[in-house]
């Protein structure tokens, strides 16, 4: 009789254990993801602001072909990349086409003078920061996450469910540096 | 973090409980002296009735309040959309829930502060002479400043804080007050009331009570200070940490201290939320001890030294480097965050010197937005285009290239006819250019400006002038001679 007691209160402790490891399991998915999204966000952003940006800089940049192309180019791969560790590759490339361009543009002053051209620098130079502020605490979520998965014993069921860990979203130093400035009130 | 927002509450606790009793010590003993035997429990129960009659006030309007008296309007993105940006990235960076609201307040004189009851409902107040001095690393730097504020909880700590500060300064002025103005009539009555022995008793609780109506507001205005300067410090660094970049801070403080304005709708109570103190021309002797903020100077060599990193314990260093000895000013829970914080290094430094000139200009289409202005662009040649309210022709040429601009005529008021634009409407003198070009053809060409830069022009550009990328002159370019 007491044996009996004794092993379903066993079961009933190991069975609080899986649910409660589980649901915190779930919970730092989910905000792993909510985290994505907020970089999803301003990632589609840039994908929209560019084709705008090509635009207004064509007309004055007939010697820049390269540049204008390379920009194109990096957002449609960046807009292909269905994994975190792609599209931070493809995005980190995208931010160094943009910023290559930025410096291009410093030799064109009638372009710099445009206000469109103003208006849609501010908005990308701020979506640029947007990403890089998001993408710190989507990190920082992606490390807690990972943390709980390695570890004993949540790391067995993380096993049992199949939680895989998530990818950091990394850019290039070089890129981050590179993030353009803008003048105010030019 | 969460560590740190508790280390501020018990702190601030603390604080409310020293500052409750020195009230209620004030409200008896102004009460025992007033109404001898039993008046005590009356002066004190007033004293409590004022206060919490005023924070009540302060809990349901203090923000409205000071909005109000301050002048600020509430703005919506197209106004400013670099402030709305630098909102929405330090929305971002601290990790708030949601976006603060945006005000503007009409006044040269540069300044900010953040106001709100809870985090969720938060708003952020700049002034137009702030937008105009600053660039877009400076602008951020404040914001930061002032996120950190309602990041760290600072803000309900210094409103109710505030109140009860101004309930003993209150209490203790008009009692001393009516002693001044009254204070032979009421003697007089006592000893007729009273014998002898209770009057001698009477007059030592007055001398006490006058005393401590002395002594409370400073003790309490002391101790106030003391916290809220250390805050000031906390959301610096803070501050930094969100955007990773304390050189931006840095310099907009050191801007904002050249400025020579006196924000006219700040006063004693509303002065502690601002982020430099709004009155500059008062108390400048008391410095150290009645300040509200910690001296400027010291705050910007503070993140000056900076070296390492952007994080808490590099902002402790920092401190400790400028006051050459081992202090703590920041909460140990923040220290405790030892992740390091890399600082970033900014693309380009040439905004550091960006012009006087057109910054001026800034601030004139700021103000103007503020008052509704609309703003247009032409589709032609991107050139912006200021329109007044009063406007009222549906279509008009574009100054510069003559394309044909609708007016949507149902977001305008419709009276007089007024047009205004920003490079033609302006009275252009010689002196508002550092040099002037004439171009001799409309090809490709280049020449050179007087710091030796080589400046080229395309044949598209259609612009008055433009700024040397260099040294930041202003180059007037004149049409071709046909
Ligand atoms: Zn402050
Ligand atoms: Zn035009």
């Amino acid at each position: 009789m007491l044996g009996y007691i004794i092993v379903i209160g066993l079961i009933i402790v190991a069975a609080m254990f899986v649910i409660g490891a589980y649901n915190s399991l779930v919970r730092l998915r989910n905000q792993v993801k909510n985290s994505w999204s907020q970089i999803d966000v301003q990632l589609k952003r840039r994908h929209d602001l560019i084709p705008n940006l090509v635009e207004t800089a064509k007309g004055y940049m007939k010697h820049e072909r390269e540049t204008l192309e390379n920009i194109t180019e990096a957002r449609s791969k960046a807009m292909g990349a269905d994994s975190v560790k792609e599209a931070s590759k493809a995005e980190s490339e995208l931010s160094g086409a943009v910023s290559k361009f930025f410096v291009v543009v410093e030799n064109y002053p009638d372009l710099k003078a445009n206000q469109n051209f103003l208006s849609l620098q501010e908005e990308l130079t701020s979506t640029e920061n947007k990403i890089a502020f998001a993408r710190q605490s989507y990190n920082d979520q992606v490390l807690f996450f990972n943390n709980k998965i390695q570890m004993f014993p949540s790391n067995v069921i993380a096993g049992m469910f199949n939680f895989k860990e998530a990818d950091y979203f990394e850019v290039e130093t070089q890129a981050e540096r590179d993030v353009p400035k803008v003048d105010f009130g030019d | 973090m969460w560590e740190l927002i508790r280390a501020n509450r018990r702190k601030s606790i603390a604080l409310f409980i020293v500052m409750g009793l020195m009230l209620m010590v004030l409200g008896y003993l102004i009460g025992e002296a007033y109404w001898p035997r039993g008046g005590g429990v009356g002066g004190l129960a007033v004293a409590l009735l004022v206060w919490g009659i005023w924070s009540l006030v302060g809990y349901f309007a203090g923000d409205s309040i000071l909005l109000k008296s301050s002048g600020a309007k509430q703005v919506t993105p197209d106004v400013h959309p670099q402030l709305f940006n630098v909102v929405e990235e330090m929305k971002i960076a601290s990790g708030l829930s949601h976006m603060p609201k945006v005000y503007i307040i009409d006044s040269p004189a540069p300044n900010a502060f953040a106001i709100g009851r809870t985090p969720e409902k938060c708003s952020i107040a700049v002034t137009a002479g702030l937008l105009a001095i600053l660039n877009r690393d400076e602008l951020q730097g404040v914001v930061a400043h002032e996120t950190a504020h309602i990041h760290n909880r600072d803000i309900q700590f210094m409103t109710y804080a505030g109140i009860m500060l101004g309930t003993v300064v209150l209490i203790s002025h008009m009692f001393l007050r009516s002693l001044w103005f009254s204070g032979g009539r009421s003697s007089r009555y006592r000893s007729r009331s009273g014998n002898r022995n209770s009057g001698q008793g009477q007059a030592i609780v007055m001398v006490v009570a006058i005393v401590f109506a002395i002594l409370a507001p400073i003790m309490a205005r002391l101790l106030y200070l003391a916290i809220s300067r250390r805050r000031e410090y906390l959301a610096d660094a803070s501050g930094a940490r969100f955007t990773r970049y304390p050189e931006g801070l840095a310099s907009a403080l050191e801007k904002i201290s050249g400025s020579k304005e006196d924000l006219k709708t700040a006063n004693k109570v509303t002065a502690p939320m601002y982020i430099v103190n709004p009155l500059k021309g008062k108390g400048k002797k008391l410095a150290n001890l009645s300040s509200t903020h910690p001296p400027i100077t010291e705050r910007i060599r503070i993140l000056r030294s900076m070296a390492g990193g952007a994080g808490y314990a590099d902002y402790q260093s920092a401190y400790e480097k400028v006051h050459g000895k081992k202090s703590s000013v920041l909460p140990q829970s923040a220290l405790a965050d030892k992740s390091a914080v890399p600082v970033l290094i900014p693309g380009q430094e040439e905004m550091a010197g960006a012009g006087q000139k057109s910054s001026r200009r800034e601030f004139g289409d700021v103000v103007r937005a503020v008052n509704q202005y609309l703003f247009l662009f032409c589709a032609g040649c991107g050139l912006k285009i200021k329109v007044p309210p009063e406007f009222k022709k549906k279509q008009f040429p574009c100054p510069r290239c003559k394309t044909q601009i609708e007016v949507p005529l149902a977001e305008m008021a419709t009276v007089g006819a007024v047009l205004e634009s920003v490079d033609q409407g302006r009275q252009e003198t010689q002196k508002d250019y550092d040099m002037v070009y004439r171009r001799k053809r409309s090809e490709w060409e280049s020449f050179r400006c007087n710091c030796g830069k080589t400046i080229q022009l395309s044949p598209h550009f259609s612009g008055n002038y433009l700024d040397c990328s260099n040294c930041r002159r202003k180059i007037k370019i004149e049409l071709p001679q046909i």
